[in-house]
């Protein structure tokens, strides 16, 4: 083990980096169980998504053009914190405030669209009690929303700190883990576009 | 075993590849953006219905899950052993073990009624 250390030196691999890819593997496990969670909430809607009790459906509820100005920005705000992990491989911390920024400010702009239509849909009387569709929808939907808002609480700490720090092993870990986190968030929007709102207004 | 693995780290410098590069994210973005289109002309175009439009949809949404995960992901550049590969493909297994079940009992509950 030691031989192998002497050898990771030169390439800058210390046991401090293998610890946090270390770390880095159990972020990964705690996706693979948020995937699960995920799969219960869709498996209900699914077999809820029929039963309106007597309220509005998603034909009268769903207006596309915020779903699909919500997906497309979730979708470049993915790409742009691929760029910010590409910033970190080059070793380039503003590269990275600034990708992880523009990455925060489209998912904020994402959570308000959201938020708009959560609010215009309880002004029209869909509220989470009106019916079996619109309590899974809400929760489903709703979810998805809660760990974007976690997301851009954890990306703004992480700014500060690589404002702070800079680029260090505890740092980059942490920049990766958020970057799985974020593209793993716009896979469910993917899941949640098709199956709730694309299914929906078929 | 620990040998090999530290061989493929050590393999690891040529950053472009084992990262991913600005190609292969925008490559990545455009093939995600399609992806998102073509369902949605689809639907909302009234190009197919029923059945014809739920198997677009649900190709090009596993499609999309699958470009994120190799594009964005770099599931594809894991060291062996693949855990995360083998973690995610348990958590595949839950997942449609979950919902198909879900659908397939509550068939059956419709029927009954």
């Amino acid at each position: 083990m030691a031989h192998h250390t002497a050898a990771q030196t030169a390439h800058h691999h210390s046991h401090e980096e293998e610890h946090e890819s270390l770390k880095t593997m159990g972020f990964w496990m705690f996706l693979i169980t948020d995937v699960i969670l995920f799969s219960v909430l869709f498996a209900t809607f699914i077999v809820l998504r029929g039963n309106f009790n007597g309220g509005p459906g998603p034909h009268e509820l769903f207006q596309m053009p915020g779903v699909i100005a919500e997906t497309f920005i979730l979708l470049t705000s993915s790409f742009t914190c691929g760029l910010a992990l590409l910033s970190l491989n080059a070793g380039k911390v503003k590269g990275v405030i600034g990708w992880l920024a523009v990455t925060g400010i489209l998912g904020i702009a994402f959570l308000t669209l959201e938020i708009t239509e959560f609010v215009h849909m309880v002004h029209e009387g869909a509220t989470i009690s009106t019916s079996a569709f619109l309590t899974a929808f809400y929760t489903l939907v709703g979810t998805h929303g809660l760990h974007v808002t976690i997301g851009i609480v954890w990306m703004t700490g992480l700014l500060i700190q690589l404002k702070r720090n800079g680029l260090n092993a505890k740092t980059k870990r942490k920049v990766n883990n958020l970057s799985l986190y974020w593209h793993f968030l716009d896979i469910i929007w993917i899941f949640v576009f098709s199956f709730v709102y694309l299914m929906g207004v078929m | 075993m620990a040998n090999v693995n530290a061989n493929h780290h050590d393999s690891h410098d040529h950053h472009g590849e084992s990262h991913g590069s600005v190609k292969s994210y925008v490559i990545g973005f455009i093939l995600s953006i399609v992806l998102t289109i073509i369902p949605l002309v689809v639907v909302l175009q009234g190009w197919m219905t029923g059945n014809a439009a739920i198997a677009v949809i649900m190709i090009t949404a596993v499609l999309q899950f699958l470009i994120q995960m190799l594009f964005f992901m770099h599931l594809k550049e894991e060291k062996k052993p693949r855990y995360n590969l083998l973690a995610l493909l348990l958590a595949l297994v839950i997942v449609v073990t979950v919902v198909a079940g879900s659908i397939w009992i509550m068939m059956y509950n419709t029927v009954a009624h």
